[in-house]
């Protein structure tokens, strides 16, 4: 059953929460192969975005890319057995954490190329648009993929064929280490909008309301057949680029950190907001209970999985398959 | 194939009838390219609806990585680069989206995405026009890599590439566009991607062609004739899968090889197929390999400088000759 707009938002939350936390537990404990990004920090960006958008609407996203699916209503067992490479992984252990892709919820693909995701979510909408499903595309990416070229083509050629496609701008400030101050011509993203001629929107990415809101009248005007809309949420990363990624070096004042990690952190925020709305302690508490206990799933799902067969590299790489030499 | 089923035509009007019966065999084939509203106005789709014509801005990063995104959701885009060089500015969502979405996802998605890449070498374009880049894609697993020489497998191939579920670059030899052959009309016509064609039997030496060589390597073969010396002249048609069997078959016929290739020769298409010969057919070689190939020079304006650079009749034979 799905639940009230509110508690599925909190949970949805509270699922990237959690599964990033377990992750960076992994970490620790040796079970994870290769690099992690952590979406924690930017969950109300995150799953206010995917709140807009029906089941089988398609979200592409980045490196960073665990949050999104899960904020689409992915199951979490899967996504945590790909962390650790496992057959059972929603990629068969091909993709792993950068690469989360669970096309049962829409999800078409994270993409470990920066910019990556923007012309193949542009590319999803031309299909909707051409075969008239109705549906529409969000495609996720950062500060950083924002200076990318595609970015600026896939804009003007959305802006031109009227295509149903949400460019969707976490703007955690950083790019990797570099703040995006220094590479930004002016600090708003959505401005750049005003150049291809359709809507630049800022939100507020800790606010989960603001971001459901203004996604939904870019969804609409998406399925109006009125074209693409740029928003940006301003949003923060808790934690550093990489997991276990250790800077030599300050970039990011003490001081901002601790302001987004005590004052604007979205869980917290959305917690107060609906403890003063009509929900009570208990009824969060039923909620955090029910996210907990899909983190522990995942967990143990993740751990007592197999490993794929060395002989599985040579599977899925074609649909018509070639001899590959061994 | 009687008359009435062939129809003779030039390559280029033999890839754009494949084209076109594909747009409207397929309501999900659309095609994608910069100038292509002037040829659709000029009926080179047929009765194609407009949504599935794209004539785009010139932002080949973009279109070709869109086109990704629009095969694993449903469509068959055919993207046309149009001067092979572009490719280059399209590389990035070829190689690291159309080849590996499939693997990558753990085979959640198909990839039915075809890129035409016409290369435009010989006609004094200089070097940032004149690329023959297949033997860069041929390095990436995922993908497939058909090169045409004959105006039946232009028609042949770039059906099978639009019709294969998989990504496929069709690399056209643009000196021929213009040439004549005949065409099967009928609209189920394909050729098989990975099959090489036998051209000329014969027994003492092999000439195995790469894309629009096999004009050259034909010839060739015809000098050779007058003095004695029978070639049997393979053309590979698909490089990405290479046909091993067509290969190392004209090898055992021969034991003698020349390779043909218009690419430069270091990494060349060439070099692989010679390595399949040494390390699978060594035993049936009398003679060293030998390949002709174009010399790794950029390719110069002038033309007195750039037509000697590429494969030609005379070199072939002289090759072939070293070998008897």
């Amino acid at each position: 059953m799905k639940n009230d707009i509110q508690s599925e938002a909190y949970l949805r939350m509270l699922k990237i929460r959690g599964f990033e936390q377990a992750v960076k537990q992994l970490v620790t404990e040796g079970e994870v192969p290769g690099a992690v990004h952590s979406s924690i920090g930017q969950e109300a960006a995150i799953v206010g975005a995917c709140m807009a958008l029906a089941d089988n609407d398609y979200i592409s996203g980045t490196h960073r890319s665990h949050g999104h699916p899960i904020g689409k209503g992915a199951e979490l067992k899967p996504l945590m057995a790909e962390i650790l490479g496992k057959a059972t992984g929603v990629c068969k252990g091909r993709g792993g954490s950068m690469h989360f892709t669970d096309t049962s919820v829409g999800s078409i693909g994270e993409s470990a190329i920066v910019g990556g995701g923007i012309p193949i979510a542009t590319g999803a909408a031309l299909s909707a648009q051409v075969k008239g499903t109705g549906q529409v595309a969000l495609t996720f990416f950062g500060d950083g993929a924002s200076n990318e070229g595609v970015l600026a083509e896939c804009l003007n050629m959305a802006a031109i064929w009227k295509l149903p496609v949400i460019f969707f701008c976490e703007n955690n400030g950083y790019a990797a280490v570099t703040p995006a101050k220094n590479t930004h011509g002016q600090p708003d993203v959505a401005r750049r909008a005003d150049g291809y001629g359709i809507p630049g929107v800022i939100v507020d990415g800790q606010d989960f309301d603001a971001v459901y809101a203004a996604t939904q009248q870019a969804v609409a005007r998406a399925r109006r057949g009125e074209g693409p809309t740029l928003i940006e949420a301003k949003t923060y990363r808790f934690d550093e680029h990489c997991v276990g990624l250790f800077i030599n070096g300050a970039y990011r004042p003490a001081e901002e950190i601790a302001h987004f990690m005590n004052d604007r952190d979205p869980v917290t925020l959305y917690r107060s907001l609906l403890l003063n709305g009509d929900k009570s302690e208990g009824d969060l508490n039923d909620i955090e209970v029910v996210a907990n206990g899909l983190i522990q799933e995942a967990v143990s799902f993740a751990k007592e999985s197999a490993y794929p067969e060395p002989e599985e590299a040579f599977e899925l790489v074609h649909a018509n398959p070639i001899s590959i030499r061994r | 194939m009687s008359e009435t089923n062939t129809r003779r035509m030039t390559y280029l009007d033999a890839l754009g009838l494949a084209q076109r019966e594909e747009l409207e065999g397929n309501p999900d084939t659309i095609i994608i390219g910069e100038d292509i509203a002037l040829y659709a106005a000029g009926g080179a789709y047929g009765n194609t609806d407009a949504s599935r014509i794209r004539s785009a801005p010139i932002s080949e990063c973009g279109f070709a990585g869109m086109a990704v995104g629009a095969a694993i959701t449903g469509l068959r885009p055919i993207v046309d680069l149009t001067i092979a060089n572009f490719i280059y500015l399209a590389a990035d969502p070829i190689i690291n989206q159309a080849a590996r979405l499939r693997y990558m996802t753990g085979g959640q998605f198909k990839v039915p995405v075809t890129y035409r890449a016409s290369m435009w070498h010989g006609q004094a374009n200089a070097a940032q026009h004149s690329d023959r880049p297949y033997p860069m894609f041929m390095n990436i697993p995922g993908l497939k890599v058909v090169c045409p020489a004959t105006p039946e497998d232009a028609k042949g191939l770039l059906k099978a590439a639009i019709r294969d579920d998989d990504p496929v670059i069709v690399f056209e030899d643009n000196d021929l566009w213009g040439k004549k052959g005949d065409v099967p009309l009928d609209t189920e016509f394909v050729v098989p991607i990975g099959k090489a064609r036998t051209h000329r039997e014969g027994s003492d030496v092999s000439i195995i062609s790469v894309s629009g060589c096999l004009r050259h390597a034909l010839k060739a073969a015809d000098d050779l004739a007058k003095d004695g010396i029978s070639a049997d002249v393979i053309d590979l048609r698909t490089l990405l899968p290479l046909d091993n069997e067509a290969i190392l078959g004209t090898l055992a016929k021969t034991g003698r090889v020349v390779i043909v290739d218009p690419a430069h020769r270091t990494m060349g298409a060439a070099a692989e197929i010679a390595a399949i010969i040494v390390e699978d057919g060594f035993d049936m070689l009398k003679k060293p390999v030998k390949r002709v190939v174009t010399p790794d020079v950029p390719i110069p304006f002038s033309p007195p400088m750039e037509a000697p650079l590429y494969p030609n009749p005379e070199k072939i034979a002289a090759a072939a000759r070293e070998l008897m």
